[in-house]
């Protein structure tokens, strides 16, 4: 059938998402065509398949399968600070990863507060590395962008259907076989990929939770390729393996999740009728505290024992701090230009689109930038690039979060309104600015604060290409840690993260729908 | 006029063929059960299908290919014919220039459409503040304001109350005798087609036949419509 | 964006018009911040050498030797400095660098020759440390001093992966050095005492200072950092029988464009105006121990009977063994 139902052109979706390809597998192909005759993969590289793949899959399903009860307590309760809980639940995510683990080691480490409690009660201690460790790690990190986005998915089902629910007298059984159930075989999958592909190229939380060599990742070895063995055909190699692991993953979820929209409401204040009864209530209440027990106590721990370090950091850091928002709004504007088209494309009949996008995350920083770093090298000085090359890895890195958040409400708009905006003639430029970018203010906000405090906290590539005067912040950050200053560098991390902190509130409260009032 | 040319439409298993012209300023009903191709025959004309074969005329123009915006018609659907976030006002002023940049002129027949329909004053409002009743209002007035010379309805009051509906297909046809459009409604309701539409398109075993005199139709129904209308 | 590449652009015309040569010298990262010896030692240098120095940081010494076989003869690098004796055999190999043509009297421990000689043709020394385990002495009274002692204790500690970072590559080496075909059974001792594995230092010696673990390998310089900075005694290294040593190298490239000046960074490298910078920035031993000394807190640590030490030429054969038994034994 020849249908129309997309008011815009999809080339030029198509066209971004063959850029991000060409981005990510042509500095691949720049790495394996520098590499000199290297040994293959041996077997420690397939031991680290292994182990990041089961890790990985770990990871991503508990991280869903624990968001789901969250974000159902979540959207079933109104409550006094619930957008700010929301909102503060992000942080795990955009904080750089060494100050997270430091977080949550203060809590579940050997000295931490768990097991300070646990000889005070006289029982065992818990040993936190170990298999589990990773998976507790990347389930913190995660739960809260796998929170998000379930939470997203349960506002996108409009107050029609709740009310229509509530009209036919469903109790939570009913609903949740008959909206709940659909809308998450729909939001899971994806969600659980997203999250797939990014402890697919986890390292140092992976080693450091992991407790020695046999938490050995793909990451890692192609580290290890590069600075140990200077094998570049192996890291090549190994970042491919990474690729076809996210392929797959991104095809399994496809597969299961379809793309049929929610339909169509009437932007009606959201309203619930199926959350009355004391059980249910205490339960969401005590899904939602342990959640924020979960997440904001590491997230605590870092903000005070930064409050002591804010003192003594250097005046580099705050020159770094100016860097790091220039290029985090950079970033943001960078990861618009690729994933609004894309969406876009992404929402009609190529929603296989959406998976390039798991590639930038999924592949090695280290195999971007080093293949960035032979492409430019010969045309140019790469510190020339430092600022505008670290902008776009980290709007390529952010564009499968910016692109799981934006298809679906894109896919909504599309479908519900494609005709109507058609028979209107509203096309191009004037559908964009009169239908599509007015009823995607939510998911894009939430976008772009994700992307902009991803940036800031991202240290990406920018440790290739920075010398002294263009560091980042994060970047800054470990070479404080790097010469004993640890207490500026909690300074700087707290600063990092009240950076980011502000700068997703700021887009995504800017942003925020109908799903909040 | 508006001619369907030897026009066939395949969706999988489902096919439908049209080949005959309307009028213009004729009051034509789609009827035929459910699943026949009611929508699809509409959806041919407004541009949302392309024919495999054949053509869509329009004054013996070809606009087969042409954009749904371009074609000289207005369409009501199901459901969703008006933007939530924008105001009624901006609803009904899409009709007149899809970019919103309305001169004083034009602002005054936004309004004078929606005083027409019985709603002046509505404008600043949002869709989700009227009833169901006033935002099928909405969606005529900016029906008025497109001026185009078909106007196309896919059942859009059917969420209606009866009493409502026929309210809405009264406003409907004195809306069509002021600007002298034509009309293509697919109905359920035998009894909507003879209060409005004189003739009668039957949409049957994969085939749209020509326009018939309603009452002919009804009266002494062939062998497919008489299963369907019982 | 646009404006920021515009104004490194015009940062370099404006150096280039004003003709001032300039002598790009490769290094690691904590160098160069405003708390290392960078600020310090660019600022003597230009006193001097009547030129620009540039000090460019690449990550850390194996990350530099990466950038360099990346960059290849036509790199900008005029010097690298920064690479340890670890990396030199490396870096030798991939002939990029030239002979230093300099004779000099080193007060680094030499544990294959004459004291203080120095022999390698391409790289000079500019400063030298001990690996070490530091840890409180506050928390940890009795401090295991040898290997055997740690591996019988349960005494915890957190160390590097060889495979990330250069202490890490250091212990592995020192294990090796030490024990022969012995370092996989003491690998399989320690196993139980090794809290965990980090990417690199930084990590490490944060987990430690958290409490993670009772000891980290660091370095014996650690403790004067504490001691001189934080006026905090409560830190010490513990004293092995043996020590390995790390020895921080500089060299010249062969392609540079400005050989006069990097001889003459070389030179300034070994004499005092350099040296003299390097222990309260750097937190190493100076290689040639300047005129006025070096701070109290560097005087105390271990003066080992024997410094440990692979030959450059052997440690690429030895360190793939190594780390394989390394592997095999904490990864059970």
């Amino acid at each position: 059938m020849a249908g129309r139902a997309v008011a815009v052109r999809r080339w030029p979706g198509i066209g971004a998402a063959a850029l991000v390809a060409a981005l990510v597998l042509g500095t691949l192909l720049a790495v394996a065509l520098r590499a000199e005759a290297g040994r293959g993969l041996g077997p420690s590289d397939w031991a680290a398949i292994r182990f990041t793949l089961v890790q990985s899959v770990l990871s991503a399903a508990i991280s869903v399968a624990l968001a789901i009860p969250v974000a159902r307590a979540l959207s079933r309760r109104r409550f006094f600070g619930r957008r700010v809980l929301i909102t503060l639940l992000g942080a795990p995510f955009i904080l750089p990863v060494i100050v997270a683990v430091l977080g949550l080691l203060a809590v579940f480490g050997r000295s931490g507060i768990l097991n300070e409690a646990l000889r005070w009660l006289g029982l065992p201690e818990v040993q936190v590395y170990g298999l589990h460790g990773v998976v507790l790690a990347h389930v913190f990190f995660n739960l809260p962008l796998a929170t998000r986005l379930i939470l997203q998915g349960w506002q996108q089902v409009p107050a029609e259907r709740f009310r229509l629910a509530a009209q036919l007298g469903f109790g939570p059984r009913e609903m949740w076989r008959v909206i709940e159930a659909p809308m998450l075989l729909r939001v899971v999958p994806p969600a659980a990929a997203v999250i797939f592909a990014i402890c697919l190229s986890s390292f140092a939380v992976a080693l450091t939770l992991g407790g020695g060599p046999k938490a050995t990742t793909v990451e890692l070895a192609i580290y290890q390729a590069f600075r140990f063995d200077f094998d570049l055909g192996r890291a090549a190699l190994l970042s491919c393996v990474q690729l076809v692991l996210v392929g797959i993953a991104a095809l399994v979820a496809l597969k299961l999740s379809g793309n049929e929209s929610f339909g169509a409401g009437l932007d009606r204040a959201v309203r619930r009728w199926d959350s009355a009864g004391l059980g249910r209530i205490s339960l969401d209440s005590a899904v939602i505290a342990l959640a924020v027990l979960f997440l904001l106590l590491p997230m605590s721990l870092v903000v005070i024992d930064g409050v002591l370090g804010i003192a003594k950091m250097p005046a580099q850091v705050w020159k770094a701090a100016g860097v790091s928002v220039v290029v985090s709004l950079g970033s943001t504007a960078l990861m618009l230009a690729f994933a609004l088209p894309i969406a876009i494309a992404a929402a009609g009949k190529s929603s296989w689109l959406e998976a390039i996008g798991l590639f930038g995350i999924a592949s090695s920083p280290l195999v971007i930038g080093t293949g960035l770093f032979i492409v430019i090298y010969p045309i140019a000085d790469p510190f020339d690039f430092a600022f505008p090359v670290t902008a776009l890895v980290n709007a390529i890195m952010a564009l499968p979060f910016a692109l799981r958040i934006l298809v679906g409400p894109t896919r909504d708009v599309v479908q519900g309104y494609g005709r109507l905006s058609l028979s209107l003639g509203l096309t191009g430029r004037q559908w964009l600015r009169i239908v599509y970018l007015p009823r995607m203010r939510a998911p894009l906000g939430f976008a772009c604060g994700l992307t902009a405090a991803l940036s800031m906290g991202d240290l990406g590539v920018i440790a290739l290409f920075a010398d002294p005067e263009t560091a980042t912040l994060p970047l800054q950050m470990y070479r404080l840690m790097g010469s004993y200053r640890m207490e500026a560098a909690s300074g700087a991390a707290l600063l990092l993260l009240v950076l980011s902190f502000g700068l997703f509130w700021l887009f995504d409260r800017g942003g925020r729908g109908h799903a909040d009032s | 006029m508006l001619t369907l040319e030897n026009t066939l439409i395949r969706q999988g298993e489902f096919s439908l063929t049209a080949d005959f012209s309307i009028q213009p300023g004729m009051r034509v009903a789609v009827i035929g059960p459910s699943g026949a191709g009611k929508s699809t025959l509409l959806n041919l004309l407004a541009g949302f299908l392309d024919p495999e074969t054949g053509r869509v005329l329009n004054q013996g123009q070809d606009m087969t290919r042409a954009a749904p915006g371009e074609r000289p018609l207005a369409m009501l659907f199901q459901d969703n014919n008006l933007f939530p976030h924008l105001t009624v006002a901006q609803n009904v002023g899409l009709g007149i220039r899809p970019d919103l940049r309305l001169d004083a002129t034009q602002a005054s027949r936004v309004e004078a459409a929606l005083k027409r329909v019985g709603l002046e004053g509505y404008g600043p409002r949002k869709p989700a503040a009227l009833s169901g009743g006033q935002q099928s209002r909405v969606a005529l007035a900016r029906v008025l304001v497109q001026d185009k010379p078909w106007v196309l309805l896919d059942e859009p009051f059917a969420a209606l109350g009866p009493a409502l509906k026929v309210e809405m297909l009264d406003l409907v046809a004195e809306v069509l005798d002021e600007t002298g459009a034509g009309l293509l409604m697919v109905s359920h309701d035998p009894q909507d087609a003879r209060r409005i539409a004189p003739h009668t398109v039957l949409v049957a075993d994969g085939v749209a036949y020509a326009p018939t005199a309603t009452r002919d139709l009804l009266d002494n129904p062939p062998p497919a419509l008489r299963t369907y209308l019982g | 964006m646009k404006y920021l590449a515009f104004a490194t652009g015009m940062m370099a015309a404006t150096a280039a018009v004003a003709e001032t040569p300039v002598l790009t010298v490769y290094t690691y990262d904590s160098f160069v911040s405003d708390w290392g010896p960078g600020p310090a030692v660019e600022a003597a240098f230009e006193e001097t050498c009547g030129c620009d120095l540039k000090l460019v940081g690449a990550g850390d010494g194996a990350a530099l030797l990466a950038r360099l076989k990346l960059e290849g003869a036509r790199s900008d690098a005029d010097v690298v400095l920064g690479l340890d004796t670890s990396l030199t055999g490396a870096a030798a190999a991939t002939g990029l660098f030239a002979p230093h043509g300099q004779t000099v009297t080193t007060d680094v421990p030499n544990p294959f020759g004459e004291a203080g000689s120095w022999d390698d043709a391409n790289f000079l020394p500019y400063d030298w440390g001990y690996f070490a385990f530091v840890y409180d002495t506050t928390k940890l009274e009795n401090a295991p001093a040898s290997f055997e002692e740690l591996a019988a204790s349960d005494v915890k500690i957190v160390i590097q992966d060889p495979r990330s970072s250069t202490p890490g590559l250091g212990l592995l080496l020192w294990v090796k050095e030490q024990y022969g075909d012995g370092a996989a059974a003491m690998w399989e001792g320690l196993a139980d005492n090794v809290v965990t594995v980090t990417k690199g230092w930084s990590e490490a010696y944060g987990l430690f200072l958290e409490g993670e673990a009772d000891m980290v390998l660091s370095y014996t310089t650690s403790p004067a950092y504490h001691i001189i900075a934080e006026e905090d005694q409560s830190k010490a290294a513990a004293a092995f029988p043996s020590h390995y040593m790390q020895i921080e190298v500089a060299g010249k490239l062969a392609g540079t464009d400005q050989p006069e000046l990097a001889d003459q960074f070389l030179s300034f490298m070994v004499s005092d105006g350099f040296q003299s910078i390097i222990p309260t920035t750097n937190w190493m031993y100076p290689a040639f121990t300047p005129a006025a000394g070096v701070p109290d807190a560097f005087a105390a640590p271990i003066a080992p009977e024997q410094a440990r030490l692979i030959a450059t030429d052997k440690v690429q054969a030895i360190r793939d063994e190594a780390l394989a038994e390394w592997l095999g034994a904490l990864s059970q």
